[in-house]
């Protein structure tokens, strides 16, 4: 697909008028899904999937339009033919982009990797057998991920990787349920195995009569896959320069008000460490690594072309929403065995779920635990918890009522599949809060 | 296109396995977005997305196979793939798809339109949201303001071995206007009624029908008194809600929770479960007698359609009657495996995704109330507009909204403005609180673009339509 891509690229520059430039960004898939219910198939099917979003600049004009690759040279010359005659047309009506911004430095990249994927009868037969008579639901998601980027000025970016992503739930029954996830290049039926034994034993101490706690406020740990709700949130505007400059921020007391949170949290944007592709739409190329919360203090936003040149700013190459895609959190020195002890008597909160902003301003969110949390006492997990709903600053929890952040980090790959799969990613420790409100 | 429509069907025919159950959906999409922010046109996006899926029974398994390779040899991919999925599918499916008869329609849907997208002229579009957002930008207090119009054209098609051929069309104007106000860490924002909240099908006249250009002016006066306002203040208090706070109201807390492939256990480990169990369906008392919930292709609203991605003809159903709870929200496979009543509810976001259970147009009918008789009967409580916070828990029990404008009402009185309204309930008794449901006259069509939901994900529009209506005895809650 990649000399597909380019020889498209080339065909695209080659029918450039006086003037014009065109930068083309291909993103692509060929992927398998099964889901699951009750250890058994639900849908399953194959998706082949390949789009080129071709934009055409004249002057300070700019004009984008997306389409689909047959991959049929013929229909997709013709195509192009019709589509850069629609962007001519429209370029001759729009006004001038004052924020238009693209790369004219070429920084040409290739980022492939042999697909060592297994067969999906194979991995279809290992979740057969592991998940019969067990109450297993979730989604096996696996193939090839493409993008790239192509311009008239001759820089060529390619992006090709082979993964899979096994995302499920052992459920002991209602909502009590151990959410697990296997991702990677190779798929390894020992480790498969292992992974759902382990889901097993958890759902022994599931099986408990579950307790219901009064709403208040209880010191809590967030297990790296919880805390990732709350870096989504912190997405959710906290990081972009144009929130900033619009006062939309979740973090506007850090920013407007100089609000600092504990000195252990540092965030960082660390595309060298995470598996999304470091260019963007526009040809630039993301820095290595960009850090966001230094020592507890605001200190780069991510900037995109776009707001980089509204604001007179340098870009990171960061997306049009401005977030990341390949979040760190420093770890901290919490060993994984103290985490119990240093609870002593709280709630172990290992998901969260469906969070939203209660107070924008004060970077306050609502949610819910989902899944495996538990009632511990005295450092020991006494029950399972009901569903408990928080309403709690994230600016308060990394802030004054931080305890401490694990020294062991997990990497979790975005299992999220709207529109096509997912790249981004999280590099988190654990983190144990005090003082975290439940209000229902 | 009539041409290629031709020789997709004889071509997807032709290699259709026999004796079995086989269906083709062709999805051919053109989006356009303008958007004018702060008096500039940001850069206008368009595009036009086009595919395939093919679907397969075969032995009690099924597959699907989708792609962008419309060629013929494309569509023998599709087929190959989705053969390959239902052999491996039929080795330990959900249920024995075979014994589903699956339905083999015949006809068309087509939205209303009285004046075509293309009808109106790119500059006169511009020129429209140019002039709206002009007005936007009333006080030094106001830091950004937009005026946004996204424009989806959809056509689909879908066939089936046994001799079903669906056509239908799709127009949908999803227009919004938002103004962000601040003063150092205060920021308040305002849109047109949510973000998104008049999403319809149809044509320019929609923007029409809305108002959109006169409601300019509120929204930014309205941000405006939403910085000077202070907190809505806490405590168990009446509540009046607006249809554009309903539609949020009626998605989350009922919507989502009567989905059958919920109550199956399909999406727990995603969108999650339900506290509604399949023995509830005709008798639970969901609410009180002033509810009454109907799934409903409405002319022109967000979700309307003729016949679901699998083929079932749409029809107005009712879910609750009078509180209690009669149907839930499944297609026809949801049906068959639950043994439970549904609707024509099984729905694609795209070619490149399945059809799963989608709630579609969901409402709420009116009722006798004028919008002074909900005020009135409130002596200590609060109004609240323009869903702008949601969160439910996996068995959409457990829910906490907030929206962006409140007003306190006061012996009968509508009063001050406050900010940062928030609410928070549990659906299985919060409904059995509504005391009040306004007339026609309070009614308002909304609907969104944004609803997530699946495995692979999928985001879908949706519609909700409702009267104003009056929950009393609610835990309501403010900002710091």
């Amino acid at each position: 697909m990649k000399s597909y891509f380019y020889a498209l690229a080339d065909y695209v520059s080659g029918k450039l008028t006086s003037g014009e430039i065109q930068f083309s960004y291909f993103s692509g898939e060929a992927s398998d899904f099964a889901r699951l219910n009750h250890g058994k198939i639900r849908q399953a099917g194959n998706v082949s999937q390949n789009y080129i979003k071709l934009s055409l600049v004249k002057g300070r004009k700019i004009a984008s339009h997306e389409f689909i690759v047959s991959t049929d040279q013929f229909v997709d010359e013709a195509l192009v033919d019709t589509v850069m005659g629609n962007l001519r047309e429209r370029i001759a009506i729009l006004p001038e982009d004052p924020y238009l911004l693209y790369s004219e430095t070429i920084r040409s990249s290739e980022e492939i990797e042999a697909s060592r994927l297994p067969e999906k009868e194979d991995v279809m037969d290992d979740i057969h057998c592991l998940g019969k008579g067990r109450d297993l639901v979730g989604i096996y998601a696996s193939g090839k991920i493409m993008k790239g980027f192509a311009n008239s000025f001759g820089q060529r970016n390619w992006f090709e990787k082979y993964n899979y992503n096994f995302d499920w739930s052992l459920y002991y029954k209602n909502d009590k349920a151990v959410k697990q996830s296997y991702a990677g290049f190779e798929w390894d039926s020992e480790k498969i195995k292992d992974k759902i034994g382990q889901g097993l034993e958890a759902l022994d101490v599931l099986s408990q009569t579950p307790m219901t706690i009064k709403p208040g406020k209880y010191r809590v740990y967030l297990a790296p896959a919880a805390f990732n709700e709350f870096v989504d949130m912190l997405n959710w505007g906290g990081f972009g320069l144009k929130s900033h400059e619009t006062k939309d921020s979740p973090l506007i007391k850090m920013v407007e008000e100089g609000r600092r949170l504990d000195p252990a949290i540092s965030m960082f944007e660390n595309t060298k460490n995470g598996v999304s592709p470091g260019f963007d739409r526009f040809g630039f190329v993301k820095p290595d690594k960009v850090t966001l919360i230094k020592d507890g203090v605001f200190h780069n936003p991510l900037v995109s072309p776009r707001s980089a040149k509204e604001f007179g700013v340098e870009t990171n190459a960061a997306n049009s929403n401005e977030s990341t895609e390949s979040f760190e959190l420093r770890p901290g020195t919490m060993a994984h065995g103290e985490i119990l002890r240093k609870l002593d008597t709280g709630v172990f909160i290992n998901n969260a779920w469906y969070l939203n902003f209660s107070d924008r301003n004060n970077c306050r969110v609502t949610g819910m635990t989902r899944f495996a949390c538990f009632w511990v006492e005295n450092g020991e997990i006494k029950a399972p918890l009901n569903v408990m709903r928080f309403d709690e600053s994230i600016l308060r929890m990394l802030g004054e009522k931080l305890v401490g952040l694990t020294k062991h980090r997990e990497f979790i790959v975005s299992t999220s599949t709207y529109y096509q799969r997912d790249t981004r990613s999280v590099h988190l420790p654990g983190v144990m809060v005090d003082d975290f409100s439940f209000t229902l | 296109m009539k041409e290629y429509l031709k020789s997709l069907k004889k071509v997807f025919l032709g290699l259709a396995p026999k004796n079995t159950f086989s269906s083709l959906r062709f999805v051919n999409t053109h989006h356009e977005v303008l958007s004018v922010r702060q008096d500039i046109l940001e850069p206008m996006e368009t595009s036009q997305d086009k595919g395939v899926m093919v679907t397969v029974c075969k032995d009690g398994g099924l597959g699907y196979g989708a792609t962008c390779d419309l060629s013929a040899v494309g569509i023998e991919n599709a087929v190959s793939n989705a053969l390959a999925w239902a052999d491996i599918s039929r080795k330990f499916p959900v249920v024995d798809f075979s014994k589903i008869d699956m339905p083999n329609p015949q006809g068309h849907y087509a939205t209303e339109v009285k004046t075509p997208w293309d009808a109106v002229p790119l500059s006169g579009k511009i020129d429209l949201l140019k002039e709206t957002c002009a007005v936007l930008k009333i006080s030094e207090a106001i830091v950004d303001w937009q005026t946004y119009l996204w424009h989806v054209s959809t056509q689909n098609y879908y066939i089936t071995s046994n001799g079903g051929e669906v056509s239908q069309t799709f127009n949908h104007i999803i227009p919004d206007i938002s103004v962000t106000a601040n003063k150092g860490a205060e920021t308040q924002k305002r849109s047109l009624e949510g973000m998104m909240a008049y999403s319809r099908q149809g044509g320019f006249e929609v923007l029409e029908d809305i108002g959109f250009k006169d409601k300019a002016i509120q929204v930014a006066e309205e941000a405006l008194e939403l910085l000077a306002a202070d907190n809505c203040p806490s405590g168990k208090m009446d509540l009046v809600l607006s249809p554009s706070q309903m539609m949020l109201q009626i998605h989350e807390s009922i919507g989502h929770p009567l989905e059958i492939d919920r109550i199956l256990g399909d999406e727990r480990n995603y969108a999650g479960t339900s506290f509604v169990k399949p023995e509830m369906f005709g008798s639970y008392p969901y609410g009180s007698e002033h509810l009454n919930i109907v799934f409903d292709p409405r002319k022109n609203q967000m979700a309307t359609f003729g016949f679901d991605d699998d083929g079932s003809e749409a029809g107005k159903q009712t879910l609750i009657d009078r509180g209690i709870l009669k149907r839930g929200l499944g297609g026809r496979i949801s049906q068959v495996r639950s043994g439970l009543s549904g609707v024509s509810n099984s729905r694609a976001m795209n070619w490149n995704r399945p059809p799963i259970d989608r709630m579609a147009n969901l409402n709420l009918e009116p009722g006798p109330a004028t919008f002074d008789d909900l005020v009135s009967a409130v002596e200590d409580g609060v109004f609240m507009t323009s869903n702008k916070s949601w969160s439910i828990d996996d068995s959409r029990n457990k829910f906490q909204f907030g929206c962006e404008y409140g007003r306190l009402i006061e012996s009968g009185k509508l009063t001050k403005v406050v900010k940062n309204p928030n609410y928070r309930g549990i659906s299985a008794t919060f409904w059995r609180n509504l005391v009040g449901v306004g007339n026609q006259e309070t009614f308002d069509m909304m609907g969104t673009p944004f609803c997530g939901k699946g495995e692979p994900n999928q985001v879908i529009a949706v519609g909700h339509a409702s009267p104003a209506c009056l929950f009393s005895n609610v835990d309501v809650f403010g900002g710091e």
